[in-house]
This record gives C-alpha cells, structure tokens and sequence, in this order.
C-alpha cells in the first residue's frame, strides 16, 4: 500500500458551506425566480429545480392547470441556473472564487437565452414540479442545455425544452 | 397555455367579442399576477401588453425583465390568437413554442405582444409573434408556436 500522506480533505460542513453559498447567490438574487417560487435542491453537483404550487400559476382556471408561460419560465430558469452553476463549479472548487463573498451583485455574469423551445407534452396539474437540466454542450461562446419537468412520476414528463445560451464574456 | 370558450361565446359583434377576450384573458390568475391587458384582438390575432414590473426582473445588475416572463406574455397572446381564429375552435393548448431572444428588453418599458394564427387546419393551430418596447423598429423576441385545435366538449387528454 502506498504510504504517501494524502491531503486531509475538507471537513464536510466547509465544502457545504461553500456550495450552498454559492448557489444561494445564483438564485436569490433574481427577483424572478423569487416571484415565481422555485427553489433548487443540491445533491453534490446535481440541481433539483421545485416549483411549488400556487394560484397564481395558474392558466386554466376551468382545468385547472399550470400557464405555459409559467411551464416555460420554470423550464428556462432551470437551464440557465443549471448553466450557470456548472460554469462557477470549477472556479469554486478550485478556491479561484471566495463563494463567502458571492452576492447577488457580485456574481460573474449569467449566460444570455438566444433561443428556447418548450415540448408541452401534458397539461401542468395543480400541484409541485421538478426539472432538471443537463448541459449537452458548453462551448467558449455557445452553450445548448436540455431541461425535462415532471410532477408525480419521474419518468412522466410534462414538458421538456431545449435552449441556446449565449456564455457570459470572460475578462482574461 | 390552454384556454376554452364558454359555450355560445361565437357569433357576437366586435365590440362584444372584444369584452369577452378581455374578461377572459384577464380572468387567468397567472396572467392577472403579470397584469397582462389585451389591447386588441381580431379575426386570428391578438395583442397582449404588460407593464414593466421590478417583481420579474432576470437579471438584478442591469433591470432586464426574465426571458420566462417574456414567454409567459408570448404564449398568452399566441393563445388568443388561436381562439379569436374564425375557425372559433372551442379550446386551445400549447404543444410547442419556440421564442428567439434578439435583444433585452429596455428596463422601465411596457412590453407589447402581438400574434398572427396564420393557419389552421382541424387539429392543428400555427402561429407567430413579436414583442417590442417602446422601440418599434427592433423586436425584443419573436416565437413560432402550434397550439391544439379543441372542438366542443372535447378537452386535452
């Protein structure tokens, strides 16, 4: 066995601490997604977007059910915090940014929607979504990020959607 | 977006129809929280503003109001657009909508909406929109969208 000394990892609670601060900044700070709800759950790098219910989500009174525009909103904020969140991954961990020192206006800059299209495969129900976001291409100036949303049951989507980012300017 | 008529809301004057599209655009929780107002509407076109609001704001260094909200406007007005078809279909639902973002929409500024549905067939609505502020010349996002088409008492599995 090797008996070379590792570097003692981090104590668990400073790695959440820097994460969860991290994030805390992305989404706080837009009033937007405040207005409209969500919140993200974190598991290590993944991103949970939940879009709790509430009235004034509403579309279709008669239904009832969600607003598409609300399903795109949902949709569109998953993939650019999802974006954004893997772009501030690497700095993070790598110490080149003091997450402790992340606010709302000291944020580096988000990507910019070029275009998005929304899949509204079934009506949203009155009751909480989920969506998550893969990036299936970060490029220096392009990104094109994928977005599946559900509710009861994972495996049935309500809506997916796939948009085009323009990626924030680096100051080099 | 899915929206219904009332049963024997066709065959009405101008005036009368534009009250109905009103009441009921403005009766949709979601786009009464956005204080959206339907400021015309036609055979199979729509327009649909709302005002520039702090709540929606999508970007908090520059004031830029959230491409969501833009996509909520959109989708709004697109439906209407369908339902206000001479084809009068008897509901209507987003099945894809496709938005281009061409530039930010000036921070402080009304954002106008307006929808073409430029055909239909039995089952199938197709339509475009722009939005603008106040600058004309330049949209802020255009979209592409088919929308469901419902005939009576039939509704969206």
């Amino acid at each position: 066995m090797s008996t070379a000394p590792r570097a003692r990892p981090e104590p668990v609670q400073v790695v959440k601490q820097r994460r969860d601060a991290a994030l805390r900044a992305l989404v706080a700070g837009v009033p937007y997604i405040q207005f409209l709800g969500i919140a993200f759950d974190r598991r290590g790098d993944e991103l949970t977007a939940v879009l709790p219910f509430d009235e004034k989500l509403i579309g279709n009174p008669m239904l009832p059910a969600l607003h598409g525009g609300v399903t795109a909103a949902f949709l569109e904020t998953t993939a650019i915090i999802e974006l954004s969140w893997t772009l501030l991954w690497d700095e993070m961990e790598a110490g080149r940014i003091d997450s402790a020192r992340l606010d709302p206006l000291h944020l580096p800059r988000l990507p910019k929607t070029i275009d998005f299209t929304v899949d509204y495969l079934r009506s949203g129900l009155p009751r909480d979504a989920y969506a998550r976001a893969r990036v299936n291409r970060s490029g220096r100036r392009y990104a094109s990020v994928h977005v599946e949303a559900w509710q009861d049951n994972r495996s049935r989507l309500f809506a997916q959607a796939t948009g085009h980012f323009l990626m924030p300017a680096r100051d080099e | 977006m899915a929206l219904e008529q009332e049963e024997g809301a066709t065959g009405m004057d101008e005036q009368g129809k534009m009250a109905i599209a009103r009441q009921f655009i403005e009766a949709i929780p979601h786009s009464r929280a956005l204080n959206m107002v339907l400021d015309e509407i036609g055979e199979g076109l729509a327009a649909i503003s709302m005002p520039y609001d702090l709540r929606l704001v999508g970007d908090p260094q520059t004031g830029v109001i959230h491409g969501g909200a833009v996509s909520a406007l959109m989708d709004t007005c697109c439906g209407a657009a369908v339902m206000s078809h001479p084809g009068s279909p008897a509901g209507t639902a987003t099945i894809d909508l496709r938005i281009d973002y061409m530039r930010a929409a000036t921070p402080g500024q009304r954002i106008r909406a307006r929808a073409t549905c430029h055909h239909i067939t039995r089952s199938v609505a197709f339509v475009r929109a722009s939005a603008h502020d106040d600058n004309d010349a330049l949209p802020v996002a255009t979209a592409t969208g088919t929308f469901t088409v419902q005939t009576t008492g039939e509704r969206m599995a």
